[in-house]
């Protein structure tokens, strides 16, 4: 069920019952106004190293994430999609120190290595999710654990989802299951400004830093149309309209460009040895600053392609680019601007028709982006759908080549990792296999655009932490532990 | 009587076309394909289907001559299957989720009535989620009342999704209720009160009958809910109970065995593989939805993929389908059950749980989910396995009749796929 929509009715779980609660569950966190965390981290700025300060005061919560323990592996005759477009059939993929270190048809294994005949089957880059709220809003969906929509205000900029990741959230094994070896946790959509994102290894760990992905950059998550003027409407406050949805974007970047004026002089002030008194640090303002020092990428949940085309205005007016669209239902008749922008389109195969602005949804939304030169991904937004992101894939390459494109498995591929990896500003590390980078790699039973392939082994940074038939090699998050189910196959 | 003046329209309309003595649309010969026809007929490679008036008549091999006068459609080796049945759907009945206006599935608010309830009268067939779900190869559906707070949503219908102005072909299919966490307002919002309070207004509809008098009727119901609940006592009516927990899941056998003329089926199901052997005991049948393997609460902390399996192999009758009635994506059935073939399912069987299965579950058997002489002539041509994600259909034919593969999607598919030009979008087709 798309998080977007549901408040998790637990008695029905009608769809169109939860689609008219709406929304509260989906999309957006934040922390109280004026949150008190981090305030007292930055007076080192008048040491004379502003620009570091600010930037070690930019990861106070620094990745703990080290690879698994790995040994090399060599995975031959297979038929390899490199996420990049490319294919070779009977193809191998070393594995080697955590990095793919040769792809190709005649590889050499070193001694050490790990050899697997994989006749029939077929490797692929790891799946990269770009829009999940695993740990924000885990499983189970009690109350209690609903942390993904700081739904006080239209624009708290100032929190961060992990802050609310639960790393126990057993969606996270699910999803290692379909083959998901990273994703992008975010704020929910109530908000204008919902607060940062953080993309995440999916390795099991007992704190979210433990999977944060080293170097990543941030996500600001911002939201148009329903969803903001919705719920601060119907609280009789701004925004109430989509007029007021932008006015409210647009008095914070205002306020976020004096922000970056101040710092800017201060730090030049600190450059050139004179003194100067750092500005006061506001958390709001320093995620929105991120972006227009390009330090942080914008996450848009947006719907309508008239309100994307408003958006790619807006960042113009203010100087930043906007990352990727998320959910992007009308994407397709706005591809070409997509393309000229250089912003990506994150989509849904096939869901439509929730609420007014999805009603125009089509089956061949993410290939008409991608034919119109964009670049396209595949998201959730779901715990069910991320277990399956290849079969989303299918079905919209299928849909397209019926009507008429001619898309390819490894083309259609480039959604589901590279492109993401794009998204997210980790295709220099991840979502290709390309010697150098990481292995972050899925073997997979059958074709992964068949209903019936799941995922057989799953390695991240050259390290096996899924094995469909080992289930030592299957990890179980303590909420499953000694409960009804624990260790059966999910 | 009705089998009888179908007949009888079919041979006048048969005399009719031989005078014309040209092709009649209303008789269709499918060849070549792979018929898989989840009746007597079981597999057929290089089957030959005939359909006329409406209903197949006819099922075979290659050797089944082909009449005069028949539109003939070659197959070329593609698969051939009886039209796929949603079990559990608000199609008709929702056109936009978000959008109270377009929401007729439930009732809210003060009302003297919840069995009684009756979904039939809102079915919307000018809906666009009726295209858009035929073209993908769904034609019959089960459109549900939800919930609500209470633990009786009402009345069901079964429909078709082919043209005209009236859908319904079953009004009052059956019942739908909740047990669970929640219980319903009328029970205090408990597991334990949704029991009683079910059990309680079961007995008065018996209580009812008897004396059938509303201005001296006091029980847990209305009269009027009492009165609608009469068949569903007498096990004319289904009861679907929406249920997920293995204990819940043993409340409703225990029920069978307290009422045993109750005609009752599971919607959900979660946990019912921990009591599959006590569900095919008790005959009770389950619509379920494979994708369920997350504890997503308290109710389904056991919930597996590989509950469709262990379900159909402990010989549960299992119907395929979105338990939380999805509509916009009911299309998806297919690919529930293709990955309910991934996880230990039989392949066969997973073609019948979205078929002969739910129109078994619901009584219509005889009328739907297979190719079988007599049959209402729901077929679907596939470009490929249709359990496979990138597979789908050819051809629709619902009561014979071709459905033309458009719907508001692909209009929209077709207006913007070449984004050139200075033309306007509006004035494109």
């Amino acid at each position: 069920m798309l998080k977007d929509i549901t408040l998790k009715d637990k008695r029905a779980g009608l769809a169109i019952a939860t689609a008219l609660t709406l929304t509260l569950s989906g999309c957006a966190t934040a922390l109280g106004n004026g949150g008190v965390s981090g305030s007292t981290a930055t007076t080192e700025a008048s040491s004379g190293k502003g620009s570091d300060a600010a930037r070690s005061a930019a990861d106070p919560y620094p990745s703990t994430y080290r690879p698994l323990a790995s040994r090399p592996t060599l995975i031959r005759n297979a038929v390899v999609l490199d996420g990049a477009g490319n294919r070779i059939n009977d193809g191998s993929v070393l594995l080697q120190d955590g990095k793919i270190s040769a792809i190709g048809k005649d590889i050499k294994a070193p001694a050490d290595a790990v050899i697997i005949d994989a006749a029939g089957k077929w490797v692929t880059p790891g799946i990269i999710d770009v829009h999940s709220h695993l740990g924000v809003y885990p499983s189970p969906g009690v109350r209690a654990h609903s942390d993904g929509n700081e739904a006080t205000a239209p624009v708290t900029a100032n929190v961060w989802a992990e802050h609310s990741v639960w790393p126990q959230d057993p969606g996270f094994v699910r999803a290692l299951a379909g083959g998901i070896t990273a994703l992008q946790a975010l704020p929910g959509s109530a908000n204008l400004f919902g607060g940062r994102g953080v993309t995440l290894k999916n390795v099991p760990a007992r704190t979210v830093q433990g999977m944060k992905f080293p170097d990543a950059l941030y996500g600001l998550k911002m939201a148009c149309g329903e969803n903001p003027k919705r719920v601060y409407g119907s609280k009789g406050r701004s925004p109430a309209t989509r007029m007021g949805n932008f006015a409210g974007y647009r008095e914070s970047w205002i306020k976020a460009t004096d922000y970056k004026v101040k710092w800017d002089e201060y730090e030049a002030k600190v450059a050139r040895g004179d003194k100067a008194k750092a500005p006061t640090r506001d958390l709001e303002m320093d995620t929105l600053k991120g972006v227009l020092d390009g330090d942080i990428i914008v996450h848009m949940h947006c719907y309508r392609a008239d309100e994307m085309a408003q958006v790619i205005d807006m960042s113009k007016e203010f100087g930043y680019q906007v990352g990727t669209f998320h959910h992007a239902v009308e994407a397709y008749k706005v591809a070409d601007l997509l393309a000229e922008n250089g912003t990506c389109a994150a989509m849904w195969a096939d869901w439509w028709g929730f609420k007014m602005e999805a009603y125009d949804g089509i089956r061949e939304n993410i290939p008409f982006v991608h034919q119109a030169g964009a670049c396209a991904i595949v998201h959730s937004d779901s715990e069910v759908g991320i277990q399956r992101l290849n079969q989303e894939a299918a079905k919209a390459m299928a849909d397209a080549n019926k009507a008429g494109l001619k898309i390819s498995k490894e083309i259609a591929w480039t959604w589901l990792s590279l492109n993401p990896a794009r998204s997210l500003g980790i295709d220099n590390q991840t979502g290709s296999l390309e010697p150098g980078k990481n292995a972050d790699v899925v073997l997979w039973t059958d074709d992964p655009f068949s209903s019936y392939a799941k995922a057989e082994k799953v390695y991240v940074d050259g390290a096996l932490v899924w094995d469909l038939n080992d289930r030592t090699v299957q990890p179980v998050m303590d909420f499953e532990l000694g409960q009804p189910g624990a260790g059966d196959a999910k | 009587m009705k089998a009888l003046a179908t007949s009888l329209a079919t041979s006048l309309m048969a005399g009719l076309s031989l005078f014309a003595g040209q092709a009649d649309a209303q008789s269709i010969a499918i060849t070549g394909g792979t018929i898989h026809s989840m009746g007597p007929a079981g597999l057929i490679e290089d089957g030959t289907l005939l359909m006329k008036d409406g209903v197949i008549e006819a099922v075979g091999d290659s050797a089944l001559a082909v009449p005069d006068g028949y539109r003939v459609i070659k197959a070329e080796g593609r698969p051939v299957t009886p039209g796929i049945f949603a079990a559990f759907t608000q199609i008709g009945l929702v056109e936009v989720g978000a959008v109270e206006d377009t929401r007729d599935g439930s009732v809210r608010g003060d009302v003297p009535f919840h069995a009684a309830f009756d979904v039939s009268y809102a079915i919307n067939p000018a809906s666009s989620l009726v295209p858009v779900t035929r073209i993908e190869g769904i034609t019959r559906a089960a459109v549900t009342a939800s919930g609500g707070d209470h633990v009786l949503a009402g009345q069901g219908a079964l429909i078709h999704l082919g043209e005209g102005m009236d859908l319904v072909t079953r009004p009052r299919a059956f019942m739908t209720a909740y047990l669970g966490a929640d219980g319903g307002d009328e029970a205090g919002n408990s597991r334990a009160g949704a029991v009683i309070w079910l059990v309680n207004a079961l007995k008065d509809a018996n209580r009812y009958a008897k004396a059938p008098n509303p201005s001296e009727w006091a029980g847990v119901v209305s009269a009027l809910d009492a009165e609608a609940l009469a068949p569903v006592v007498r096990g004319d009516q289904k009861l679907l109970i929406h249920a997920s927990r293995a204990s819940d899941l043993l409340q409703v056998i225990r029920l069978k065995k307290e009422m045993p003329k109750l005609d009752l089926a599971i919607v959900g199901a979660a946990e019912g593989w921990m009591l599959a052997d006590e569900l095919a005991a008790a005959k009770i049948p389950v619509i379920m939805q494979p994708f369920d393997n997350l504890p997503s609460d308290f109710s389904h902390l056991a919930a597996t993929q590989k509950n469709a399996a262990r379900l159909s192999q402990a010989g549960v009758l299992v119907a395929i389908g979105d338990t939380g009635a999805d509509s916009h994506n009911a299309r998806l059935v297919l690919q529930y059950a293709g990955n309910a073939v991934a996880n230990g399912m039989d392949w066969a069987y997973a073609l019948a749980s979205i078929t002969i299965n739910p129109a078994r579950l619901y009584g219509v058997e005889k009328e739907l989910g297979s190719l079988e002489p007599g049959k209402r002539a729901d077929v679907v041509i596939w470009d490929g396995d249709p359990l496979e994600v990138m597979s789908s259909p050819d051809a629709v034919f619902i009561d014979g009749d071709e459905i033309e593969l458009v719907s508001r999607q692909t209009r929209l598919r077709d207006r913007y796929m070449n984004l050139g030009g200075d033309q306007p979008f509006a004035y494109r087709d």
